[in-house]
């Protein structure tokens, strides 16, 4: 990535413009099927990049190379070249591939195939499919725990969170949540697993030990319809101090103070918000609001939206720099 | 996982290929799968079906029903629930009946309590249902009601021991009135057909008119005067006789067909005396569930039925699925299948159940009757969704569909 920052600085200062210190977030597009490239020095989109059909969950490989994105139409998984910002090669990932995580060492990759009751692995290295996993009805939500040794995943139908142990390849605890879990994340100690409900309207708090949900965290917006309140994305920062989560159709992220596991504030986005994205310095979060097809930029100190960015169509997922 | 079927039309003694290699696949698969050992057998949770034997043909070539419409999808949701299943270590079988016109719903529904099955799903006629609901109260057998729309059902006919996943009449009435008038197409002539069942949606009809404040200019009546459905003269002579039967009505801005029965209505769109959108039991369709229904995750659902099923998920196979993903929802949240636990967490605030439209769908307490958004299409695609934006309500958007709580007449005891 340094390498397209300093031949980008190069361009521009050529060019007469100011070198380059931001970040560079790839956001997918699902229904214009391209990948909108910002630019979060200028808050801008440099460039949009065709890819296949229906993508959606996007993630920097752990060694910055590629951006991975899969196109679920197309059942692979797209290889964008981050030096190039073009498509290089494409991953066996299973029918319907969604979100997927890689382990610690950023070799294996595992998918959810949402058609298939399926969490397919991959080999990176090799390129190849490696072997597969049942789990519930239409997985989505994958994680992994920060010490690499449990994967999650969540199903949609189900309600469940799945922990499978990496090592053995095994569902080892299966953890009930509300309606419609979409997305798991681990605080960055391990000590919690958060998974969000769309239709429960409910983020739960599971004790990854134990297995069972401690705390739900609810929430309530004055004059807002509860229907219309549905988590789907998470983030939580490096410091384990504050939690983000995108409420859907309610067009706000709400601020939770994660000690207590109460949302201290909601900050109004664009409409349908999906999935965020801080960038490494932690200091903003990027968010995409899937109806106003646009992203917005959330200073985090602040707790302001600072920006706006337009995007392509329904943005969905968002990725920047290597985790 | 294979699901037992018990159909009395199957012979005695005959062992379908088919389930032999089901059961090694089965076998197979639990060899398998990654679970913790399990010590235990799982916990059987049976589910019956009781369906008719007849389904009424349509005029459109397209929209045949097939032959297991509505149980497909409930044979579908049992995957699921066994999907989930096999994480709780519990288990569904479905148990189908098939009914003809002369068989009793009394004694079916009693076959399948004698078997232990406490949750059946029926999709009868009103009467049919009431008769089978009323054989198996006393033995805490749970009804869920998945093709009836009749009102009654659920007003002055209702029972303690029936939940109603099919949307009422007056569901589907309001859901197209509250579009109507929010298209500020509120000048309606209506056309009822000769047939009760066609009365009883106009009667739904006039009562969402009133309600939302849309107005009936006129009503003709379209007799049934029997005959063949198709003829071979074909579109040549209904193209002369739509117009006809329409011309001279006064100033009206869409036309508003009650023809349950399917008699004329799909003959309407584009052969009124005036150019005028058709609606009600052609063109604009109110219905709990469309093929085409894409939003809110939908695709995934549909993507399900079809691979299982080979063809396209109707109302009445959306509306079985709900009802055996309900059940299924209800056993693994209180992780039994006791018959008074589950149908008292069903009853209970904590219940809802997630159905591809938006938001989590809860029953009625006062009548059991679950409340859902009412998809409208036109065929090929969903023009829209009721609740339509600024009709509110104090306790839930979807109650301004149908009969409401304060106007009820059912006294569950």
């Amino acid at each position: 990535m340094w390498r397209s920052c300093l031949l980008f600085g190069t361009v521009l200062w050529l060019a007469g413009a100011l070198p380059c210190y931001g970040f560079v977030a790839y956001v997918s597009n699902e229904k214009g099927n391209t990948v909108s490239v910002i630019d979060t020095d200028k808050w801008a989109v440099i460039k949009t990049i065709k890819v296949g059909q229906r993508p959606r969950g996007i993630e920097f490989t752990r060694d910055g190379k590629f951006v991975l994105v899969a196109v679920g139409d197309d059942d692979t998984i797209q290889m964008i070249d981050t030096a190039t910002q073009e498509v290089a090669d494409t991953l066996p990932s299973g029918p319907d591939p969604e979100l997927f995580v890689q382990d610690k060492a950023g070799k294996i990759l595992y998918v959810a195939n949402e058609n298939d009751n399926t969490v397919t692995l991959i080999d990176l290295e090799r390129r190849a499919r490696m072997g597969d996993l049942q789990v519930g009805v239409e997985p989505e939500g994958m994680a992994i725990s920060p010490d690499g040794k449990i994967l999650i995943n969540t199903s949609e139908t189900t309600n469940m969170a799945h922990f499978i142990d990496t090592e053995m390849r095994q569902i080892v605890a299966n953890v009930l949540v509300d309606s419609r879990p979409r997305f798991a994340e681990f605080k960055s100690d391990g000590s919690e697993l958060w998974v969000s409900s769309e239709i429960g309207g409910t983020v739960s708090v599971i004790d990854p030990v134990k297995h069972v949900v401690t705390t739900k965290i609810t929430f309530e917006i004055p004059g807002l319809r509860q229907e219309a309140i549905q988590p789907v994305g998470i983030s939580i920062a490096a410091d384990d101090k504050t939690a983000f989560v995108a409420l859907g159709p309610a067009n706000r992220v709400a601020v939770v103070d994660v000690a207590g596991h109460k949302v201290i504030k909601y900050l109004l986005v664009g409409q349908r918000v999906w999935h965020m994205a801080f960038t490494p310095d932690q200091k903003y979060l990027l968010v995409t609001n899937g109806i106003s097809n646009d992203v917005s930029v959330i200073d985090v100190a602040a707790l302001k939206v600072i920006k706006t960015i337009q995007v392509g169509e329904l943005p969905w997922g968002i990725t920047i720099a290597k985790q | 996982m294979f699901e037992t079927r018990t159909t009395p039309f199957l012979g005695r003694g005959q062992v379908p290929a088919g389930y032999l290699i089901r059961l090694l696949a089965g076998l197979l698969f639990v060899l398998n799968t990654s679970v913790t050992a399990l010590a235990a057998d799982p916990v059987e949770i049976g589910v019956g079906y009781l369906r008719r034997a007849t389904v009424k043909p349509t005029l459109s070539l397209v929209e045949q029903p097939a032959a297991d419409y509505g149980v497909a999808g409930a044979r579908l949701a049992i995957d699921d629930n066994n999907t989930t299943g096999k994480f709780l270590n519990q288990h569904f079988t479905l148990h189908e009946m098939r009914l003809k016109e002369t068989d009793d719903p009394a004694k079916a529904a009693t076959q399948l309590a004698d078997q232990n099955i406490t949750f059946i799903v029926a999709d009868l006629p009103a009467e049919a249902l009431i008769k089978a609901a009323d054989a198996i109260r006393d033995r805490g057998v749970v009804l869920f009601n998945v093709g009836a729309t009749d009102d009654r059902l659920r007003e002055q006919d209702c029972r303690a021991n029936v939940i109603h996943v099919a949307p009422t009449r007056s569901m589907l009435a309001d859901a197209l009135a509250q579009y109507l008038v929010w298209k500020q197409w509120r000048r309606w002539l209506m056309v009822i057909g000769s047939h009760d069942e066609d009365r009883l949606f106009a009667d739904a009809l006039r009562r969402s008119a009133a309600r939302f404040g849309a107005k009936i200019v006129q009503e003709r009546v379209f007799e049934d005067t029997g005959g063949a459905r198709r003829t071979d003269s074909g579109v040549t002579l209904i193209q002369r006789q739509m117009p006809v039967f329409t011309q001279q009505a006064p100033a009206y801005d869409v036309l508003v067909a009650a023809d349950e029965s399917e008699v004329f209505a799909p003959y309407l769109p584009y052969r009124t005396w005036d150019p005028r959108p058709v609606a009600g039991s052609a063109g604009l369709v109110p219905k709990s569930w469309d093929a085409a229904q894409d939003q809110w995750g939908a695709v995934q659902m549909q993507n399900r039925f079809l691979k299982l099923n080979s063809r396209h998920m109707t109302a009445l196979d959306m509306q079985a699925w709900t009802a055996v993903r309900m059940i299924g929802e209800a056993v693994s949240r209180v992780n039994s299948a006791d018959r008074k636990t589950v149908f008292d967490f069903l009853r209970g605030p904590d219940f809802s159940v997630a159905a591809f439209k938006g938001q989590r769908l809860t029953l009625r307490p006062w009548n059991l009757q679950l409340r859902q958004p009412i998809l409208l299409a036109d065929g090929r695609m969903v023009v829209s969704v009721s609740p339509q934006e600024g009709f509110l309500h104090q306790v839930s958007e979807l109650d301004t569909l149908g009969v409401d709580q304060p106007e009820t007449r059912c006294k569950l005891h």
